[in-house]
């Protein structure tokens, strides 16, 4: 099974895969005029301030930041702390 | 009436200039009237690829500045019936000239030509300025490296702004056995990523040196890979439909050879 895979799968850590990889990031950000590091205290900052209202589980906290010619979004998906789960601990 | 077409690419050392003079020679074979125009101002070099160097008198900046009329400093090449060069000024540098002369030089030459290309210098500045500002349309030269892709984004950006929407890329010297290998991005990656429409593909090619040596553009010989692709892309600016050559033809049976032979 493995062989077959082998022949059939294109080189994953290819040179030519991870320079498009890059690109794309590099891109994205320079498109934006959002350096990777701005991206990272903004995420810091919507944290800290939707903790300050509802408990959130901030390992699970994804920001991300895509872009195509047309449109740019930053979408931020926050997974709260559920009720019922609180209440399970509280017991 | 001529049509316009700037050259450029943010990145330096991409090919524009081979490109420019390659065009220009392809262009004039297929009997248009054609004036290449070195934007270069201070480090000009369309001369040397073309092989007029020895024939400069007046520049550019001459005519602007009204030392001379355009017709003397135009360069005629007597190997072609209707190719000229307007060289750029060595001894200044890209302030010499704004946007709006430029435009109107370029105006003064349109009834004479069918063809007006504009070999833009590297950068953003005001050189790029002066070389997009005329233009109908923009030729974006890349390489398949990051570098070279990423300035090219960046300077389609410049251009959209400038409301030159007309553009097209030309992806140059392309190594279908690195792409092959996976070494390199193909053109599909690259088309990917800038998402502007495809002009044409040109080879990596040692006989690009040699005729920058002598001073001959390729397109004039065409028993080579790039010259046969710089034709190409003449054709296709004249509206002909011409297929880019596929370089990158991977398929189940070249996979199986690649992993037998890794």
């Amino acid at each position: 099974m493995n062989l077959i895979r082998k022949v059939f799968r294109p080189k994953e850590d290819s040179s030519r895969q991870v320079a498009k990889e890059r690109l794309q990031l590099v891109l994205i950000h320079d498109r934006a005029q959002i350096s990777p590091g701005l991206l990272q205290i903004i995420k810091d900052e919507i944290i800290d301030v939707i903790s300050r209202y509802v408990e959130i589980e901030r390992e699970g906290v994804e920001i991300s930041f895509t872009q195509n010619r047309n449109e740019s979004r930053l979408q931020a998906d926050i997974p709260l702390v559920s009720g019922r789960r609180r209440q399970r601990a509280a017991q | 009436m001529a049509r316009i077409l700037t050259v450029t690419s943010g990145k330096g050392g991409v090919g524009k200039t081979t490109l420019t003079a390659n065009l220009s020679v392809a262009l004039a074979m297929r009997d248009q009237r054609v004036v290449a125009i070195d934007a270069d101002i201070g480090l000009r070099n369309l001369d040397v690829v073309m092989g007029l160097e020895n024939r400069i008198v007046y520049d550019l900046v001459d005519v602007i500045e009204g030392r001379c009329r355009l017709r003397q400093a135009l360069i005629r090449d007597k190997r072609l019936a209707e190719l000229y060069l307007l060289p750029a000024a060595q001894t200044r540098d890209k302030n010499a000239v704004n946007p709006e002369q430029m435009v109107e030089l370029c105006e003064e030459l349109r009834p004479s030509f069918d063809f007006i290309l504009l070999d833009s210098p590297a950068g953003i500045e005001q050189g790029f300025r002066n070389a997009i500002q005329p233009a109908d349309e923009v030729i974006i030269v890349t390489t398949p490296e990051m570098s070279a892709v990423r300035d090219a984004d960046r300077i389609i950006g410049l251009i959209e702004a400038a409301e030159k929407n007309k553009m097209s890329l030309v992806i140059n010297r392309i190594r279908p056995d690195m792409v092959r290998r996976e070494d390199m991005l193909g053109i599909n990656d690259v088309l990917e990523v800038l998402a502007i429409d495809l002009l044409g593909v040109v080879p990596e090619d040692e006989k690009v040196i040699v005729s920058t040596n002598r001073g001959h553009p390729l397109s004039m010989v065409d028993h080579s890979l790039a010259g046969k692709a710089f034709n190409n892309i003449a054709a296709r600016v004249m509206g002909e439909d011409v297929p880019v050559l596929s370089l990158e033809k991977e398929n189940v049976l070249t996979r199986i050879k690649r992993f037998f032979t890794s």
